[in-house]
């Protein structure tokens, strides 16, 4: 099979790491500015809900932060596949540098969950609840796939076995996207991605939406930003690595 | 101004829920920075490494 020039393009550590140089500013920048934009129009702009009140204005996180968690964990199946099919050490780096950013996030959805379950269902936590369970599992998955890595010397190894756990746990990801839905759950079902269009009026939708773009950007730079190191640290002592250090050039 | 911040009444959920969200995010950004840093200083440190016996001669004077 013939791939195209963009695929080797990709595959190449000096490239990439240049290219997350480039487009790291722009997406942090931007990242960082909806975020404030956002966030500013969810507490204060956005009016109450008239049912819950105030404390509805968890939704311009809580949502967010979980889609981030399970786009990190596609992203790092994908990778994980990738490097495994075609033996590409990049898509390795991008697995790992995925997962840590994405068990802080899930971490972040199930606790903002938690603090917006007490006032609204009376409760922090609910066992067997399969939306909270499903998530905790992704949470699981994470440190499972990070303390996996953590026991093996060689990083190839690490790489390869480590792969196989990233893209068996994927299955995980549509079942909590769905679990509202296929079992009755004390959490809402969905309320933007759901037949009919979004449940909510737009005054509402606006900053939700600027929350989930400021989340995607803001993801897109940590994923960078420590794809960075992890190149460096995978590369060593490469020719380029050296010259970009500015040492042994002479 | 502090009706804002007590959210009639459910403030402490609406702040704890940020605050950590924020807390998360700028954890990850000094993450992300720290190893970035530690990773050059490392390659920094085995460039200077390879450096030291290219400076050495290896040639053997014929005198």
């Amino acid at each position: 099979m013939k791939l195209p020039r963009w695929f080797h393009q990709l595959g190449s550590p000096p490239y990439v790491y240049r290219l997350a140089d480039r487009l790291c500013p722009w997406l942090g920048g931007l990242g960082l500015v909806l975020l404030a934009v956002g966030a500013y129009w969810g507490l204060v702009i956005a009016p109450p809900d008239y049912q819950q009140g105030e404390v509805y204005r968890i939704i311009y996180i809580h949502p967010q932060t979980a889609y981030i968690g399970m786009m990190s964990y596609v992203v790092m199946a994908v990778a994980a596949a990738i490097g495994y099919v075609w033996r590409m050490k990049l898509a390795h780096a991008v697995a790992v540098s995925a997962a840590p950013i994405g068990a802080w996030f899930t971490f972040c959805a199930l606790f903002t969950g938690a603090v917006w379950g007490r006032p609204t269902w009376g409760t922090y936590w609910q066992w067997g609840d399969p939306r909270i369970m499903f998530e905790a599992l992704l949470l699981f998955l994470f440190l499972g796939y990070l303390s996996l890595r953590g026991a093996f010397d060689d990083r190839d190894k690490a790489d390869r076995v480590t792969a196989i756990l990233a893209v068996v746990g994927v299955v995980n990801v549509p079942i909590v996207h769905f679990s509202v839905e296929w079992w009755n759950s004390i959490h809402q079902g969905p309320t933007i991605l759901r037949a009919g269009g979004p449940a909510m009026t737009n005054d509402m939708l606006v900053p939700f939406l600027i929350m989930v773009a400021a989340f995607t950007l803001t993801f897109s730079w940590l994923l960078l930003r420590r794809l960075q190191g992890e190149i460096v640290e995978r590369e060593g002592d490469a020719k380029w690595i050296r010259e970009l250090v500015g040492e042994g050039t002479a | 101004m502090s009706e804002f911040f007590l959210m009639n009444g459910h403030g402490a959920y609406v702040w704890s829920a940020y605050g950590l969200t924020l807390a998360v995010l700028i954890l990850n950004a000094w993450l992300a920075r720290t190893k970035h840093q530690s990773a050059l200083q490392r390659a920094r440190e085995l460039a200077r490494q390879a450096e030291v016996p290219r400076k050495q001669p290896t040639v053997r004077r014929l005198t």
